[in-house]
């Protein structure tokens, strides 16, 4: 319980300082949402089957795109030090960091989420499922964003350069703007490693457009991709954590 | 007087540099204890390790009986610290930072409210609490950071430098918070560059050069085991040249001081009489005359470039 108070005060505190940053509003909402366009008009297929890739994607980036901007900041800002001479554990102020990225992630996702409903006239079949889909990937891409900032650094840029030259090509081969089953095999092989695989393929049960993966599997690949991230970024933040005091 | 900071053989290696070798002390409660050194002697290294920053390679740092290589956090929970780099949160209010602070610290809200109202009046800071600390002076901030260290109530004070740079009345108030602070029996570690600050504030204080500890005593008791540079310092009515007085006798040399000369000794009340018949004898108004023992600023610059040591001094590692 006072892990999770402290987490809840590190999340807040992050709220209200980063969720305006440059590039968490660039990286985090207009890029996607560009890429998105510069895909979506024009092409010669029903808007309706856009909606799991743009969903997915929009997630991908909103709820990754916190965590990796706050590090490099309260580096730079010479703000960290004080924190971790605090009484808190590197796990409760890092799952501070993420709940604050999760929360924007999920609320930012009701966007894309308005759009496919309203304009491109989408319906949801499983509700319920579409609310799982959302509340897991959040919190996986989360993660996956505090893996980003664990270099030791005090340089955001060069941290969201390290994220985005990830999340670029995971978007090509995670059934964002293709659906798996009509990706080449070696795409589909690829496809298997990215967590944004399991959000797209999940969206498609959720609206009923018949995803090509069991959502059981994209349920447990999801939950099982937030595990390995946390644990590889939980060990290199122990190590590189005291690091950015020398710099 | 109970023991708050223990520290026995503690050393660190960064890398293959040895930044803290073997050193020793003790600080007690309700005592300041002046940790000065020249930059990269180790004392920001040493601070980081005693806060639990940083683990030590070797030895041990116990902080009110917590082992900090092994319970940081049990420590943590009682310690308030400003280190020598740090800011506020620039974009929050002092009035955030604060509630921030308070919260990692697990205060119930009604305390921390109260308290946080407490520390802005007391360091003046009352007036701009909705102002973002970006807009703060350098010594509002420094007074924020030191409110924020207060808040929880620690039992040891950690300040790494914190009046480097600042105006008059910022560092007044932090001089005045720290001695206060001692007498409700909190122990205060405090980092310094400015000697007379050491001097004028602290109960004891340790000179670490190059990772060791060289000297630790009171600040008396190092300027009297220093006894090379005691002096008369005089000013006359009228310009006298340094070497028309070199010849008294028991002065080792002079030195011009703006309109005052220094004549350096080790019988000073010898050269004062000398320096009275001179003046006397040259029928020349005597408008100061001071004796002087060597400045702790002296003692410092002398240990921190090992061209003076401590043979025999009380603390002495």
């Amino acid at each position: 319980m006072s892990r999770f108070r402290t987490a809840w005060a590190v999340a807040k505190k992050d709220i209200r300082i980063y969720y305006l940053k440059g590039p968490v509003i660039i990286f985090g909402i207009l890029f996607p949402g560009f890429l998105f366009m510069a895909f979506a008009i024009g092409r010669n297929v029903p808007k309706e089957s856009l909606v799991p890739g743009l969903i997915g994607m929009a997630l991908f980036f909103t709820a990754s795109a916190v965590t990796p901007a706050v590090l490099p900041f309260e580096t730079r800002s010479r703000t960290l030090e004080r924190v971790l001479t605090a009484p808190l554990s590197l796990s409760a102020l890092v799952a501070g960091d993420v709940l604050a990225a999760f929360l924007f992630g999920l609320f930012l996702s009701l966007v894309p989420l308005a759009i496919s409903l309203l304009v491109l006239g989408a319906s949801v079949v499983h509700p319920g499922l579409l609310l799982l889909m959302v509340v897991l990937s959040a919190l996986c891409f989360a993660v996956l964003g505090t893996l980003f900032s664990t270099p030791a650094t005090d340089n955001a840029s060069s941290v969201m350069t390290l994220a985005n030259l990830v999340r670029l090509p995971l978007i090509f081969f995670s059934g964002v703007f293709l659906p798996i089953d009509q990706m080449p095999r070696w795409g589909q092989w690829l496809s298997f490693i990215s967590p944004l695989t399991y959000t797209t393929e999940l969206a498609r049960h959720a609206f009923g457009q018949g995803g090509s993966i069991p959502r059981w599997i994209c349920v447990l690949a999801l939950v099982a991709f937030t595990l390995a991230f946390w644990y590889t970024s939980m060990t290199l933040h122990r190590r590189n954590m005291t690091r950015r005091l020398w710099l | 007087m109970d023991t708050v900071i223990r520290v026995k053989d503690l050393t660190l290696y960064y890398g293959r540099h040895l930044a803290v070798d073997h050193i020793q002390f003790e600080v007690k409660a309700g005592e300041i204890f002046g940790f000065l050194g020249p930059n990269g002697a180790g004392k920001t290294t040493t601070q980081r390790i005693l806060t639990g920053l940083l683990p030590p390679t070797e030895g041990s740092a116990y902080v009110l009986d917590h082992d900090m290589a092994k319970d940081p956090l049990g420590a943590k929970r009682h310690i308030g610290v400003v280190p020598e780099v740090a800011n506020p949160y620039p974009e929050l209010s002092g009035w955030r930072n604060l509630m921030f602070t308070g919260e990692i610290y697990h205060l119930d809200r009604r305390t921390l409210k109260s308290r946080a109202e407490t520390a802005l009046k007391d360091f003046g800071l009352w007036e701009r609490k909705d102002d973002p600390a970006r807009h703060y002076s350098k010594g509002m901030k420094q007074r924020l950071m030191l409110a924020m260290a207060l808040l929880h109530h620690p039992q040891v004070l950690f300040l790494d430098e914190p009046t480097a740079g600042l105006d008059v009345e910022s560092r007044r108030m932090i001089h005045q918070s720290v001695k206060r602070l001692t007498e409700d029996g909190i122990g205060v570690f405090y980092t310094t560059h400015y000697i007379e600050e050491a001097n004028m504030l602290c109960d004891r204080v340790a000179i670490i050069r190059e990772g060791r500890i060289v000297a630790s005593d009171t600040p008396e008791g190092l300027k009297s085991a220093f006894s090379g540079s005691q002096s008369v310092l005089v000013s006359f009515g009228h310009l006298v040249e340094p070497g028309a007085i070199e010849s008294l006798e028991g002065v080792s040399h002079v030195e011009k001081q703006a309109d005052k000369l220094r004549l350096f000794t080790d019988s000073p009340g010898l050269v004062a009489t000398q320096v009275v018949d001179f003046a006397r004898r040259q029928n020349l108004e005597i408008l100061s005359l001071n004796t002087l023992g060597p400045s702790l600023e002296e003692v410092f610059v002398s240990l921190s470039k090992g061209i003076f040591s401590l043979e025999g001094s009380t603390e002495k590692k």
